[in-house]
């Protein structure tokens, strides 16, 4: 199936979403996702960061769609062409989304363990505005020690639902959820039930903000302070393949290995991620490949391919397409 | 007065009977022709035919949207071996809309009827009607007429010795307004949290437990009945253009006459309002100043653009006349819940409510709808608590317009829509309350019970 994001055509198999078109293309086509996560099914279509316009429907129907659709959720046509970052309205709409997914996040990135690798900032500092037209007191909730490892901080939560998904289809029994309605619902445990399973610590690789997070990390270093090197070991429960957070010879946390859409493929396993934190644990096959953009990078590793990238993508929002691609 | 066609005012298909003592039960609907339609359909017609004559008779959803009925049925995916389902959305939450209401109430066994003639249509075994939970009465009377339509052999096996079978269930809601939302409903009708689905797959190919689903209003379903019995050409006669039939309409507001009433589509919006056989009038021989024509999510027009459109034409009581000149200069006809209100209203006030319950009922799952709807509410508190600036009027146009057409469902929508037409049309209302030349008078606001979710 033929599809056209932004002006350059990809053949891509049928039930292919938009999203994953757009992201066979490149980074620089790529719609931001809050809630979609590539391995979780039925993950997506909720936050509305993705969200494109689609001028053609297919070469069958060609009349546009007449509301923007959210890319992730949406399965390709043939013959359909999509608008993202070439569309003034699609962009003034994500600036939008990405306002009212800041309005009740209390910006406490100062102190949020998450900052440096936490995509809601990436996403605002992409698309949002610079000051914040909101005027009232923020929702507030109190944190939640949900088991031994993970804390739940409902303020910064933005109702992504990876975690739930990740409960349902990852774990065996699912405790958490959502509760309420509207702007007072919150993920929560039943009366504050523990969520001890093996891979119960996977929620906190998808929360893509700071609302679950590592109790065994937090507030023991900013995240750009430590070397992410990449190790495995023979784990009998998960694959082992984990990404080492290290600071000098200590291990001070270790997660999945997300690729460059910040999404784990490889989950792993409590026992991985909480207990093993000595390097004789591990056997280290060598530095990770971070984002150049990222502020984790600073200062460690420079990745060239992530700088044309990150050049490409702002001769696109220029409105210029690359001889190589151009139709 | 320009009339497109002589009407016989006051033609009823559904609430005709309603005067006659005890029709809510089985004896007296039967005895004033009840069931007819079940007896046709069943015994003389095919399944395919009932679907014919409905897609003849340019039925409409009545539910808001006005989607044609035969059209709906003809969609639904007829897979060998799987079962399909006809649902009665009977949880009827918009603001401003009492019809079902009273047709459950009055006439359950119009519904049931429906709903027998209907599902035979549409071949589905099982139906379902989901009830508001804040209609638990009215449950408790279509579940006594349900009860009276087994024990006559009017539901379960062999039907009127036929070989058509069928069973229809009541479940009644938690009283969420998003419950109304047809995939919403059929989440909560599987025992799930009401959250709306990620259209497509559309539930006439994946409803209710992944099987092909029809969900209608009560309404719509009841008109089945006089489209059976009478034909579905004879039907499509009533009414104008492609806004065919009868519709019932739930008038409130400042009117001398609030109540539900069965209008032919196409009488003048002048004659219903002002005509002694409808509303007769605004109440207190106070001037008409705005009317909401389909429930609160539509957009509010001001009396000069509701009585006659942009063009100068009168406007009809019909799908196409209401939305005439688009969102610019008209409205909907929606689910029907016709507000009039007169001139000392406070359309600020008024918005404010609709804002308050669209926060409050909002699901929470998608981005736009769950910040956005509490957004413009806090905005509004500062127009009613005279604490808002000019620029906030600005800001609630770029709001709704950033909460339109974004979301997962259409809740996103109905919040958006009242906003924006209020700024439309009484912007200087706003302005005035920003520039403290005049206050909304909020003094019995502390009696009101301010719910919080």
């Amino acid at each position: 199936m033929k599809v056209t994001i932004d002006g350059i055509e990809i053949d891509v198999p049928k039930g292919t979403t938009i999203l994953q078109a757009a992201r066979m293309i490149g980074p620089e086509v790529a719609p931001p996702a809050m809630c979609y996560y590539s391995s979780l099914k039925t993950s997506g279509g909720y936050c509305r960061t993705c969200i494109v316009k689609v001028t053609q429907g297919s070469t069958a129907n060609p009349t546009p769609m007449p509301k923007p659709v959210a890319s992730c959720r949406t399965e390709v046509m043939d013959g359909m062409v999509v608008e993202n970052t070439i569309n003034a309205d699609v962009l003034e709409a994500r600036k939008g989304v990405v306002e009212f997914l800041l309005i009740n996040h209390p910006l406490d990135c100062p102190v949020c363990d998450q900052a440096g690798e936490c995509s809601l900032q990436d996403l605002s500092y992409e698309h949002g505005a610079v000051n914040t037209r909101y005027e009232f007191p923020r929702r507030e909730f109190e944190r939640i020690d949900i088991g031994k490892y993970v804390q739940l901080h409902m303020n910064r939560c933005i109702m992504c639902f990876r975690c739930v998904k990740v409960a349902e289809q990852l774990t065996d029994n699912r405790v958490h959820g959502v509760m309420h309605r509207g702007d007072a619902a919150e993920i929560s445990t039943y009366i504050e039930n523990i969520i001890e399973n093996d891979f119960s610590g996977n929620v906190i690789d998808v929360c893509p903000v700071g609302a679950l997070t590592d109790k065994t990390f937090r507030f023991k270093s900013r995240v750009w302070f430590t070397n992410p090197v990449d190790a495995t070991c023979d784990c009998k429960k998960c694959l082992g393949k984990v990404r080492l957070w290290m600071k000098g010879a200590d291990v001070l946390r270790v997660t999945g290995r997300k690729d460059i859409w910040g999404e784990v493929n490889e989950f792993i396993c409590n026992t991985c991620r909480f207990e093993r934190k000595n390097v004789s644990d591990w056997k280290v096959e060598g530095p990770s490949q971070i984002h150049r953009a990222s502020v984790i990078s600073q200062n460690h590793y420079n990745n060239l391919n992530e700088l044309k990238v990150q050049v490409m993508k702002q001769q696109r929002a220029l409105g210029f397409i690359p001889f190589d691609k151009r139709p | 007065m320009q009339r497109v066609k002589e009407f016989n005012m006051g033609r009823k298909l559904l609430i005709h009977n309603d005067h006659i003592p005890n029709i809510h039960t089985l004896e007296v609907y039967r005895a004033n022709g009840g069931y007819a339609s079940v007896e046709k359909a069943l015994k003389t017609m095919q399944p395919d035919q009932v679907t014919d004559e409905v897609k003849k008779s340019g039925l409409r959803g009545r539910g808001g949207a006005g989607f044609p009925t035969g059209l709906k049925w003809s969609f639904l995916a007829k897979p060998e071996g799987v079962e399909r389902y006809l649902v009665c959305n009977a949880d009827e939450s918009e603001p401003g809309t009492f019809k079902d209401r009273y047709l459950m109430e009055k006439i359950p066994h119009a519904l049931i009827e429906g709903m027998i003639t209907s599902s035979y249509a549409l071949g589905a075994k099982t139906s379902y009607i989901y009830i508001r939970g804040e209609y638990f009465y009215v449950a408790r009377i279509v579940e006594a007429a349900i009860a009276e339509a087994y024990a006559a052999g009017l539901l379960g096996k062999n039907i009127l010795g036929t070989d058509f079978s069928h069973d229809c269930y009541i479940q009644v809601g938690g009283g969420a307004y998003i419950c109304g939302e047809e995939t919403a409903l059929l989440e909560s009708l599987e025992g799930k949290r009401g959250n709306p689905r990620i259209k497509p797959p559309f539930p006439a190919v994946a409803g209710l437990w992944g099987c092909p689903t029809v969900v209608n209003n009560v309404e719509t379903i009841a008109a089945v009945v006089p489209i059976v019995n009478m034909g579905g050409e004879e039907y499509a006669k009533i009414g104008v253009g492609k806004s065919t039939g009868t519709k019932l309409i739930s008038a409130s507001g400042h009117i001398n006459k609030p109540g539900v009433y069965e209008i032919e589509l196409g009488i003048t919006v002048e004659d219903f309002i002002y005509s002694d056989e409808y509303c007769g009038g605004i109440r207190n021989g106070k001037k008409l100043k705005a009317v909401v024509a389909g429930g609160s999510s539509v957009p509010i027009l001001p009396a000069e653009l509701i009585l006659k459109t942009a063009k100068g034409e009168p406007r009809l009581m019909t799908y196409e006349s209401l939305a005439d000149g688009g969102f610019q200069s008209g409205t909907m006809l929606g689910s029907g819940g016709f507000i009039a209100m007169d001139e000392d209203t406070s359309i600020v006030k008024n918005l404010f409510t609709f804002a308050r319950f669209y926060h409050h009922e909002s699901c929470g799952q998608c981005s736009p709808c769950r910040e956005g709807t509490g957004w413009m509410e806090k905005i509004l508190q500062k127009f009613l608590n005279g604490t808002a600036n000019e620029s906030d009027v600005e800001l609630l146009w770029d709001i709704q317009s950033k909460i339109e057409g974004k979301t997962i469902c259409p809740l996103g929508e109905a919040a958006a829509w009242p906003v924006a037409a209020a700024i439309r049309h009484f912007k200087h209302e706003f302005i005035e309350i920003a520039q403290k030349k005049k206050f909304v008078d909020i003094s019995h606001y502390d009696r009101l019970n301010l719910v919080r979710a």
